[in-house]
């Protein structure tokens, strides 16, 4: 690397008083730096989105409070909150799986409708009878999600190491696929005397929720928060033990950070494509199995405002950090949350994708120091 | 079910794809990706659209739309080429970007009624060639004999000119176009920025001739990630990526027709008498896309060529290129 900067923009300006020379960083960056970037980077997408908003004609910082009344005013309002974080926690942990050895599996989407299909399956076609006790459906439809999405992560991973087929197209292919797929089954067989819904699930097959509580601990009374916050947490457990303290997340790493490096380690590089992808299709499958058993406790067509993709954002905020990816997802639910209610409807999504511009534009700053340089220094 | 019919409407929903595969040739020829193609395009459909509502021109319409791709395609730009970020996160936050952006500038805009659509003609003695003058000569909207202009166009501008060969320099080895004293970035630039350009032709076209109206994120429906596929498929040439686009644009068109007749073959049509088996149909241009994406990657594989060598590589002048 050379020394001096030379990047187009980055000339040196001779009128003024002072220069701005932008020059690589050298040492290592300290520890803080990502977080601090990161979060200048989420406070200038939302000052763009008070420009949006303004111009929109809605009073910005009004619309930016009722966000955050809406979504944590309340202990309710907080477990609704968490309601919409857990399907983007798993999700976002399902995408820094795969982003962490550099596959982009943007088919989080497909594979959280597969998985709902899968789990539904257990108690459309049915697998288990309706009286079967709780814990072993719970069980069943959890191991049906994984396999469901682990399959859907599956195709993609196999073409991209059988045939070298990018990832990033093959897995958005089939999101669309999964969509029609599941609305096949919610239109002509399972569905509930017309509506494009199957029948309602039995109580057995639904998640504890803390309101199934509310007799022993009346606090709990009305909150839907459910145990798929659990899976959740559970999940990035075993995924942050798998990515920094097993042999298996050091091959993840290395070929993420050098392919070729991991090719002459002897790392087998298509075997851990293909295991990648599926486990990263496996979490989003848990994902869309913990909303239908936990939320929707039916299979239907809206069940997802676009989980999968935001769970891209989630994982790049987090800087592919399993725990991080919780509190993040939870920022984010309380954005989907709360943002039904903001006209025109768009602008959360638009909000979304400001975050992820500016984050990526700020990792510029990880990597390169700006520097301003008084004149009269130089000469 | 007429067969010429299917084609002279593929032909048609053909010239959206091969917009958008154009563009993107150009683009990955000089080394940078571009997967926010589906954003470019909503944003082409939307402002085109909302420019003839309230202008009534659908010439100024198109335009805007045009300009519209190309502006959101700069921000791309700057931060894949000037930032030397990741182009693939950087496509798909510009695919976020400008899908919620269309979908805030379109509220409202499908109650627009009836607006004033791109002109349809038919071309006078080529109408009467057989077979080819029904399909691509008669009652085709402007914009389609468009694209038979800018495919060979394209073709000679990047194989046979000299420009064109900068291009291709910019994107297999940019450290000799440097050395040459050819301006990577700029090119670069320019070559996102036209990539955005016809992007946004390519969503303007739906909203103004093809599919015309405004219907939220479904105007496109993936059609910006197809054509990204096919520009795999096309191997990055121009000429097989009209053959591909115009391939898929008559796909789409069977697709609709065939849950039309009665009778299939000679047999009960399954599609006509259990309309549900229409959401199969409506699976096949995306599992189309990733059987054209197999074979262009295992041609790609075998022939050594094609993918442009600095694709999706940041340059970085005095670094080793």
């Amino acid at each position: 690397m050379s020394e001096t900067s030379s990047l187009p923009s980055a000339a040196p300006r001779r009128k003024l008083p002072f220069s701005v020379v932008v020059e690589p960083r050298l040492e290592e960056t300290p520890k803080w730096l990502p977080v601090v970037v990161s979060l200048f980077a989420v406070v200038v997408a939302l000052l763009i989105g008070a420009l949006v908003l303004a111009f929109a004609g809605s009073d910005p910082w009004k619309s930016y409070a009722g966000i955050g009344k809406a979504a944590f005013g309340s202990w309710g309002q907080f477990s609704d909150t968490m309601v919409k974080a857990i399907p983007l926690m798993l999700v976002g942990l399902a995408c820094s799986v795969a982003f962490r050895m550099r596959i982009w599996n943007i088919g989080a989407e497909g594979q959280f409708f597969i998985g709902a299909f899968f789990a539904s399956s257990v108690v459309l076609i049915p697998i288990l009878p309706g009286d079967t006790p709780r814990w072993l459906f719970i069980l069943t439809m959890a191991l049906a999600g994984i396999i469901g999405g682990a399959l859907w992560g599956f195709i993609p991973g196999f073409l991209r190491a059988k045939f070298n087929v990018n990832e990033v197209i093959t897995t958005l292919m089939l999101n669309y696929i999964a969509v029609a797929w599941n609305n096949f089954f919610i239109f002509a067989i399972w569905t509930e005397g017309g509506f494009q819904m199957s029948k309602m699930f039995p109580k057995n097959a639904w998640l504890p929720r803390l309101a199934d509580m509310a007799a022993q601990v009346p606090f709990f009374r009305g909150m839907t928060t459910h145990l798929g916050l659990i899976f959740a947490i559970i999940a990035a457990a075993i995924v942050w033990f798998i990515l920094y303290r097993s042999k298996w997340g050091y091959e993840i790493r290395l070929i993420g950070d050098n392919p070729r490096a991991a090719e002459y380690a002897g790392i087998p590089i298509k075997r851990n494509i293909i295991f990648v992808m599926m486990v990263s299709g496996a979490l989003a499958g848990l994902a869309g199995m913990s909303e239908i058993t936990g939320v929707v406790h039916r299979l239907q067509g809206s069940i997802s405002p676009g989980y999968g993709f935001t769970g891209i954002i989630i994982a790049w905020l987090a800087k592919l950090n399993p725990f991080v990816v919780i509190i993040v997802s939870i920022l984010f639910g309380a954005l989907i949350l709360a943002g039904r209610e903001i006209q025109p409807s768009g602008i959360p999504k638009l909000i979304q994708g400001i975050i992820l511009v500016c984050l990526i534009a700020s990792d510029f700053l990880l990597r390169y120091r700006i520097r301003i340089i008084r004149r009269s220094e130089v000469e | 079910m007429d067969i010429l019919v299917i084609l002279q409407a593929g032909v048609a929903s053909g010239t959206v794809l091969l917009f958008a595969t154009l563009g993107g040739i150009l683009n990955e020829r000089s080394g940078v990706q571009n997967l926010g193609m589906e954003g470019m395009m909503l944003m082409g459909a939307v402002t085109a659209m909302l420019v003839t509502v309230n202008v009534g021109s659908p010439w100024l319409g198109i335009l805007a739309g045009i300009l519209a791709g190309g502006l959101l395609s700069l921000i791309h730009a700057f931060i894949c080429i000037t930032l030397q970020a990741d182009q693939v996160v950087s496509g798909l936050a510009l695919t976020f970007l400008g899908t919620g952006l269309s979908l805030v500038m379109g509220e409202g805009l499908s109650k627009a009624g009836a607006i004033s659509l791109m002109p349809v003609i038919t071309i006078p003695l080529l109408t009467k060639i057989p077979i080819l003058g029904p399909v691509f000569f008669t009652n085709q909207s402007i914009l389609v004999y468009l694209g038979y202009i800018l495919t060979p166009l394209a073709s000679y501008y990047i194989y046979k000119t000299r420009p064109g060969m900068h291009l291709r320099a910019v994107g297999e080895y940019p450290a000799a176009a440097d050395a040459l004293g050819i301006s990577v970035y700029g090119l670069r630039y320019l070559y996102t920025f036209i990539g955005g350009l016809f992007a946004g032709l390519a969503g303007g076209t739906i909203s103004l001739a093809i599919s015309p109206g405004w219907f939220s994120d479904l105007t496109t429906a993936g059609q910006g990630w197809i054509a990204i596929g096919l520009i795999i498929f096309a191997q990055w040439d121009p000429m097989r990526g009209a053959m591909g686009a115009y391939m898929f644009g008559a796909l789409r068109r069977l697709i609709l027709d065939i849950q039309g007749p009665t009778r299939l073959f000679g047999l009960a049509n399954p599609f006509y008498y259990n309309p549900y088996l229409g959401f199969f149909l409506q699976m096949i241009p995306y599992a189309f896309t990733i059987i054209v994406l197999i074979i262009g990657s295992q041609e790609a594989n075998r022939k050594r060529l094609g993918t442009p060598a600095a694709l999706n590589i940041p340059f970085i002048r005095g670094q080793r290129g």
